[in-house]
């Protein structure tokens, strides 16, 4: 029978279906962190129960870790008790972890992946929403509760109901100054932040073949937004060239056999998917976020809408978001000013998305009153900056370069944007207080923050392009 | 670790007409630090209960400061609990003393997680929200888990609503998903094996 992606992998990880339940789902990798694991922990302990299998378990600590003078200890009393609960957790139950100062610590989306631990056909769970990233590289990966994380402590499984099945088309070139951050945004403003809940969500098309790992990580990063269980994304040459040789990858004969596995792992031609959508990438413009939702998003050049331009039943929310964010309904977002840039989090902070930021500011100066963050995701990201010198482009342009974590993303850490603030974000929630209690959040992806970086104000990067 | 059972909720409930609720607006970030599940409840909604994050000063106009409302249902509009997998968005629901979760749409991880604290969530259609919405402040829905219906006492309006047998039985019996677990750890190893 012709089967999706999704379903290929899911049938190979289910140990048995509970008649009129759900079914009991295999996970081959488990990713923690410091926030959402030591009830897990103290659950399992409780039980008097051992932790089944430490070895497919990593952790690092990312969303609560300060990013500027990581060496120290933490100051705030209970940010250093839930590291240090993560260490000694780890220690106990022999389980590895890429803690401060490691060499590999970083955001967990995004180590998991530079490390060659996320590789196609796994089952991937993390007590973080964003787990969805990894299905860049064709697995299933989502986000579970604290509850999941403890029974896949006890016992490496899950019940899980099967989702529905999507795919999501793009095909045609991408516009200048269009990046996989705007594909995504897009997708949300035309589907809603509730748009895919109940389903694995699968993007195709020759649009999403020609982006880079690190591009498909940021679109599959989103997934959650639109309420889907996962995202996925077949893998190809792009995917096994990026895992070859990485600390963790099979290699010699394991890598020859995984890879012929890998290459099966695809949607068979025939197979119909229980909703599908297409999309002309040219339809795509740099994206920004004018609301309180990620769904809430509209092309640059474009005005904000008005309520009477809402169906009736989301007038009030509009109304509600608009407050909120004090920008007026029907207006320009271009021009609308910022005080805060922040380039960071799991969505975008590799790499290739520094590197982006760093081409673009070379020789240009970040207007006065803005103060710009850039927070690598990984210990790596950051060294790589440093190897190449965009360290010193960055300094030049006024950024300022912090460490690896979290960061403003969530505003857990210090790393907060006060109320009433604007932040132009490349990170993946617009929330009502996410990046601290009454911060207003745009989001947009890395060069359309570093567009306003300079300018002072929401600005259509393209035009600013040679 | 069982949780407590739920069988009939007969109770007022406190109405959340707000879309679209995240977890980040349930419990803001800044109080996941916590190392234990207790002592939630107290920051629930919390950006939307307090001024300026100060806890003497109660926003007047949100409906958990409100006297005349309360209960052990919460009614909200359609997409509550998305964004992050916080199960303390569940645990601090449950901390505040609600049992039940009523809206139009749920957001998956977040049901996930209410079910797996021992808090129902009752999907129900657009119109019957609605009515619950237009309710007196005093009004009584019941929520019957063994026959899967709600009903407005007052009006007697009803509406069944979709559980999995599964699920249904954890609740109704207080078991939880890793006793279930556990007790099959013999076909883990020989899928494992295999
Ligand atoms: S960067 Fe933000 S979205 Fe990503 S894992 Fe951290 S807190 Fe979650």
């Amino acid at each position: 029978m012709a089967k999706t992606l999704f379903e290929k992998i899911w049938d190979k990880h289910i140990v048995k279906k509970i008649e009129g339940g759900p079914s009991v789902l295999y996970i081959d990798k488990h990713l923690i962190h410091e926030v959402t694991s030591p009830q897990a922990f103290a659950g399992i302990e409780k039980r008097g129960l051992q932790i089944f299998r430490p070895k497919q378990i990593v952790a690092t600590a990312d969303h609560n870790v300060p990013t500027l003078n990581q060496h120290l200890p933490i100051k705030e009393k209970l940010s250093r008790q839930q590291v240090d609960t993560l260490i000694k957790n780890c220690t106990n139950h022999h389980i590895e972890l890429f803690g401060l100062g490691h060499p590999y610590q970083g955001i967990v989306h995004v180590i998991g992946p530079e490390l060659g631990i996320t590789q196609p056909g796994m089952t991937i769970v993390c007590g973080d929403s964003h787990t969805s990233t990894h299905g860049a590289f064709g697995a299933i990966a989502f986000g579970i509760g604290t509850s999941e994380v403890e029974m896949v402590f006890a016992t490496q499984c899950l019940l899980q109901s099967k989702p529905k099945q999507m795919r999501i088309n793009i095909n045609g070139s991408l516009k200048k100054g269009v990046l996989a951050k705007d594909i995504v945004l897009y997708i949300l403003s035309k589907i809603s932040a509730s748009g895919a809940t109940g389903y694995a969500v699968e993007y195709a098309g020759d649009t999403i073949r020609n982006l880079s790992m690190e591009g498909r990580m940021t679109v599959c990063n989103m997934s959650i937004e639109m309420g889907a269980r996962c995202g996925l994304i077949a893998p190809d040459e792009t995917t096994f060239k990026y895992i070859h040789g990485r600390a963790f990858a099979p290699n010699g004969e394991g890598w020859i056999k995984a890879l012929q596995y890998w290459k099966t792992l695809y949607s068979d031609d025939n197979v119909v998917f229980d909703k599908e959508i297409n999309i002309d990438a040219a339809d795509i413009s740099p994206m920004i976020t004018y609301g309180t939702n990620p769904g809430m998003g509209i092309g640059v050049n474009e005005n904000v809408p008005t309520a009477n331009a809402m169906a009736e039943s989301d007038r009030a929310s509009f109304v509600k978001a608009m407050d909120y964010m004090g920008i007026a309904p029907g207006a320009a977002i271009k021009g609308q000013k910022v005080d805060y840039v922040f380039i960071g989090s799991c969505t975008n902070s590799r790499i290739e998305d520094l590197r982006l930021v760093s081409d673009f500011v070379k020789g240009k100066h970040k207007a006065p009153q803005v103060e710009v963050w850039i927070v690598p995701g990984s210990k790596q990201v950051e060294q790589q900056a440093i190897e190449e010198g965009i360290d010193k482009i960055f300094e030049e342009a006024g950024f300022q370069l912090r460490q690896p974590g979290c960061s403003a993303c969530l505003g857990m850490n210090e790393d907060k944007i006060p109320a009433g603030k604007y932040c132009i974000s490349t990170s993946n929630r617009n929330f009502e207080g996410r990046q601290g209690a009454g911060a207003r959040t745009l989001l947009a992806s890395p060069l359309s923050a570093a567009a306003a970086a300079i300018t002072g104000y929401v600005t259509d990067v393209s035009k600013m392009l040679q | 670790m069982s949780k407590n059972k739920i069988n009939i909720i007969h109770s007022t409930f406190v109405p959340l007409n707000i879309e679209n609720v995240d977890t980040d607006q349930i419990i803001p970030a800044r109080f996941l630090k916590g190392t234990t599940r207790d002592g939630f409840g107290k920051n629930l909604f919390r950006d939307w209960r307090y001024e300026n994050d100060d806890d003497s000063k109660p926003k007047k106009d949100f409906v958990l400061n409100q006297s005349e409302y309360k209960g052990q249902i919460l009614v909200a509009g359609k997409n509550f609990g998305c964004g992050s997998s916080r199960e303390h968005a569940a645990w601090a629901i449950h901390d505040a003393g609600f049992t039940a979760v009523v809206s139009s749409f749920f957001a998956d991880i977040f049901k996930n997680n209410a079910l797996n604290n021992g808090v129902l969530p009752v999907t129900v259609s657009e119109a019957f929200l609605k009515q619950i919405f237009e309710q007196a402040n005093n009004a009584i829905l019941t929520i019957n888990l063994p026959d899967q219906t709600i009903t407005i006492d007052a009006t007697g309006e009803k509406e069944s609503f979709e559980i999995n047998n599964y699920k249904k039985e954890c609740l109704l019996n207080g078991y939880d998903d890793i006793d279930y677990l556990l007790s099959i750890m013999n076909d883990i190893e020989i899928f494992e094996s295999a």
